[in-house]
């Protein structure tokens, strides 16, 4: 779990808006709004996406070809955000995705990273050990799919496009959307019909 | 002879340090009131070309590790960027002491 910040580090955060406040740089209307804003982009964006991806064939070579236009398409101003791209998964090939430098997430597709994208046991071990992190989430690979591990940055972003499972067969994009998840689309998981 | 430098301590990557370290999927922890406030200044901040995130990483990965790893995410971010405004003169430095 996150420890709570320390008082210091609350009275800091009130010395520093209280004097970007006093130059006229940034108004607490300004944080407020900032903070709706980036409150309303979540996994259900990125989970559209997929879905439209597996039933959208035209959409799909898009999403694989330039993922920050795909997600304008979708009503996602990508405006100052960095290229995403799109990892697509195959029968023998599976895509997990880590920013081992620090926290560079797909943000305006996934919402806020979750805390252990952050934390330094993830950061470390999904290069080394992407099948352990993987069963730490109950999930095994079948024998003969691969795993590739793609470090994220901060000029590049990465989600994973992964595979439709069976018996999804017939299912609309609402109902396909509802059975992708944020860990699905970084990689730690695999979505099912079930 | 390896004269490859040790890494940097934010470049955790493999890090022998962490290799016993369980991951927690359930440790979901969306930012709290502190980590918005500090998140929604940095997009403000970045927006009116006050910071870059290339600076805002400089200011991260400055910090020695003990505080690193000590400070939660986003009281490393308000350490880099609060430092960076003031190395900026955007505002003062002595705006930030107690």
């Amino acid at each position: 779990m996150a420890a709570p910040p320390t008082g210091d580090s609350i009275a800091l955060l009130e010395r520093f808006v209280a004097a970007l406040a006093a130059r006229g740089i940034v108004s607490e209307e300004e944080i407020a709004t900032q903070i709706e804003r980036t409150d309303r982009a979540s996994p259900e964006i990125g989970a559209r996406m997929v879905a439209r991806a597996w039933t959208d064939p035209a959409y799909r070579a898009l999403l694989l070809r330039d993922g920050t236009a795909a997600a304008e398409q979708m009503g996602v101003s990508m405006a100052g955000a960095p290229p995403l791209g799109v990892l697509e998964d195959s029968a023998t090939l599976h895509h997990l995705v880590v920013c081992t430098l620090c926290s560079c997430y797909p943000r305006m597709v996934l919402g806020y990273p979750p805390h252990w994208y952050k934390s330094a046991a993830y950061r470390a071990r999904a290069v080394r050990d992407p099948r352990g992190v993987l069963a730490e989430w109950g999930t095994v690979l079948p024998d003969g799919v691969g795993v590739r591990v793609v470090d994220s940055t901060a000029d590049y972003r990465w989600m994973v496009l992964p595979q439709r499972p069976a018996g999804t067969e017939g299912w609309d994009e609402t109902r396909l959307a509802s059975i992708v998840t944020r860990d699905h689309l970084v990689g730690v998981a695999l979505p099912s019909a079930a | 002879m390896d004269d490859t430098p040790p890494p940097a301590t934010h470049d955790l990557g493999g890090a022998p340090r962490f290799r016993c370290t369980p991951v927690d999927p359930d440790d979901e922890a969306p930012p709290d009131a502190f980590g918005k406030r500090v998140d929604a200044i940095r997009q403000i901040l970045a927006r009116k070309g006050l910071l870059t995130v290339d600076e805002m990483r400089r200011g991260i990965e400055a910090l020695p590790e003990a505080e690193y790893h000590a400070l939660g995410y986003y009281e490393r971010w308000l350490r880099s960027i609060s430092g960076i405004m003031a190395e900026k003169g955007v505002i003062g430095a002595e705006d930030l002491r107690p």
